[in-house]
């Protein structure tokens, strides 16, 4: 096809460059302003190069929350998409279940972060949390305050209330999508339930559970409100994700210098991560 | 292959049908004999895809039996009935290659994989894939996914019939002629009964022996294509067969004598009709002569068609088309002659009288 260039179309993307430029572009460029500085207050700086970023590369401290961050985001993925697509694939086509199903499940998704975190403080006390008191009651040994087990178990247990029915719509889409030839065409070919799930449910999925997939990873891997509203980054360090480390660094110890490396090391982790899952979905697709 | 028998069926989608119109299957008795092949032809929505899914058992009927020669399988389920159905649109396994989308029926019912070989090399080579066999079905185009489609539905050597559902809906036209008569090729080799869905008449007419024309959740004629074409029995049948479709002209009708308008018309039979009902005279254009000679019609316009010309006339206060050779005359002062043979009288729109 002939293109034609129109120097005039700028205009039309002019508006959203703008947006961009507030919203991202500039407050990035600040971080990085302020990731190769120092001060000693009274808004007088020196330069520092990439002294704060070898600082932040080689503290333990940094690797620890790392860890902690992928394995939190292992977990998380290898619940949430199974039990996202088991529920997807259990769920009414027809009929009043549908909306009924549909609100259900959007109804974590409408609650906001602090107040999933509020909930689940509450409901896991030992003294009077529903959950942690009928734990205690029923003999087993739960608190979420004192055993950094019991803290991640109740991280991930709040993040896949809240989470996993994202990753259910999502599917239940991908799901909706398949004509109902394709089901009748499979049972004329005399596949088994697992057949149409492999050959036609998954395939029809793939780009929406590329997508799940993307979405919570990073989501979980950027997570910060939940646990610092539940655990606050403890018992010890034992939940202190990057995000919550990079809060006490620029809040707490105001230093300011650091917090901002980490904040690009941050970001350069999830999108270089993001980068590699996407790319490797979507060739893999490209083959077949 | 088996025969089919169709037991008094009726279908309805909704849960309780109370009258006839709540069925989207009128009752429908009838045997497809083994090895025939047939066309189920009618418009949209007159209910062939609800009798063939019955057939095919995607749909068990709210009342009524299928037999497959003469043993009961109105209960059983698609599988365990041995049917092969193609659908309208392409449906292929797209993570799959062309080889193992038309190995996976055979598969599936645990088929040696030495026959499986045999069996979709020799299919694949039919249905013009032969190079293709590797390759992942996902990028191919829609007459390809189609060939699969059909393929998969020739695969199984075993079944009791192949059911067709407006399989050719998304082939271009010079392909339609190609795979219509691999089809009908196919099934003089091997015999399977054929029970093909289609609203396009041509493709009806040029594919079956028997056509079984459907309107309104009823059947309202099997036939031979050129019993259909001379004496349809509902006027239905008149419209919706042939291009264009039979003239019925509102008639009285008086002993041997057809009257419309000013015109009278002598019949070749006495038809016997109730009184009361609504009558009417059909004729289709290729029997409708124009000259100097017979009743006055005044030409509204005419289409030339190419291998012949359509003549859109008024004729007594009604419309009506007569078709005439590419090289036919019309006179200054036009005259119509109605073939007297091919004339058919219609009682409340069935076919009265007559010879058959």
């Amino acid at each position: 096809m002939e293109k034609t260039w129109n120097n005039k179309a700028w205009f039309m993307v002019l508006p959203v460059l703008v947006l961009v430029a507030f919203s991202a572009v500039i407050p990035l460029m600040t971080v990085v302003n302020y990731s190769v500085q120092d001060t000693f207050g009274n808004n007088e700086f020196f330069w520092a190069g990439t002294d704060w970023y070898v600082d932040v590369l080689t503290s333990d401290r940094f690797w620890d929350a790392l860890t902690r961050n992928l394995i939190f985001s292992a977990i998380i993925l290898a619940i949430e998409i199974p039990l996202g697509i088991i529920i997807a694939l259990n769920m009414p086509k027809k009929g009043l279940g549908v909306p009924v199903c549909l609100v259900l499940m959007a109804l974590p998704l409408l609650i906001p972060w602090n107040v999933v975190g509020t909930i689940w403080q509450v409901f896991g006390r030992v003294d009077i949390g529903l959950l942690g008191h009928t734990l205690e009651m029923l003999g087993v040994n739960y608190n979420y305050v004192q055993n950094p087990i019991d803290a991640w178990v109740t991280l991930i247990v709040m993040d896949v209330w809240h989470w996993t029915s994202l990753v259910v719509l999502l599917c239940y889409a991908g799901l909706v999508s398949i004509p109902d030839a394709y089901y009748q065409a499979a049972k004329i070919d005399g596949a088994s339930r697992w057949s149409v799930f492999r050959y036609i449910q998954l395939p029809k999925m793939k780009r929406v559970l590329l997508i799940a997939f993307l979405l919570r990873f990073m989501d979980s891997f950027m997570i910060y409100t939940e646990p610092f509203v539940v655990t606050g980054g403890g018992p010890g360090n034992s939940t202190t994700f990057l995000s919550i480390d990079l809060v006490k660094m620029a809040i707490g110890q105001f230093d300011l210098g650091p917090a901002a490396a980490l904040s690009i090391i941050y970001f350069l982790i999830i999108l270089l991560l993001s980068w590699i899952f996407y790319t490797v979905m979507t060739t893999s697709d490209a083959q077949s | 292959m088996a025969r089919i028998d169709l037991e008094h069926i009726r279908h309805a989608y909704g849960a309780k049908p109370k009258s006839e119109n709540d069925y989207a299957l009128k009752e429908v008795h009838h045997e497809w004999n083994d090895g025939g092949a047939y066309a189920l032809l009618g418009p949209s929505g007159c209910g062939k895809t609800t009798l063939l899914n019955i057939i095919s058992g995607l749909i068990n009927p709210s009342e009524g039996r299928i037999l497959f020669d003469g043993k009961d399988v109105t209960h059983l389920s698609t599988q365990d009935r041995n049917i092969a159905q193609v659908f309208q649109f392409p449906v292929i396994y797209d993570t799959m290659t062309v080889y193992d989308n038309l190995a996976f029926p055979l598969r599936n019912r645990h088929v040696p994989e030495t026959e499986v070989d045999r069996r979709v090399k020799e299919i694949i080579e039919m249905i013009g894939l032969g190079g293709w066999a590797g390759k992942k079905a996902q990028g191919l185009t829609a007459d390809q996914k189609q060939k699969i489609s059909l393929g998969r539905g020739l695969v199984r050597s075993d079944v009791s019939a192949i059911l067709f559902d407006e399989p050719l809906t998304v082939i271009d036209p010079e392909m339609k002629w190609v795979l219509r008569s691999q089809i009908k090729r196919l099934h003089k080799q091997f015999g399977f009964t054929m029970v093909y869905v289609t609203h396009d008449q041509t493709e009806a007419l040029t594919f079956a022996d028997k056509v079984v024309v459907m309107y309104d959740g009823q059947i309202v004629q099997i036939g031979t294509p050129a019993e259909l074409f001379e004496r349809p029995r509902h006027t239905f049948v008149g419209y919706f067969i042939g291009s264009p479709g039979m003239n019925v002209l509102p008639a009285k009708i008086d002993g041997s004598t057809a009257t419309i308008g000013d015109e009278t018309i002598a019949l070749n039979f006495r038809p016997e009709i109730k009184s009361g009902a609504k009558t009417e005279l059909g004729i289709r254009p290729e029997f409708v002569a124009i000259g100097r000679e017979g009743m006055p019609v005044a030409i509204s316009k005419v289409e030339d068609i190419g291998r012949h010309k359509i003549v859109r006339a008024r004729f007594a206060d009604q419309l009506i088309s007569i078709i005439l050779d590419e090289d036919g005359e019309i006179p200054a002062e036009p005259r119509i002659a109605f073939d007297q043979k091919a004339i058919n009288i219609y009682a409340d729109s069935w076919r009265v009288g007559g010879e058959a």
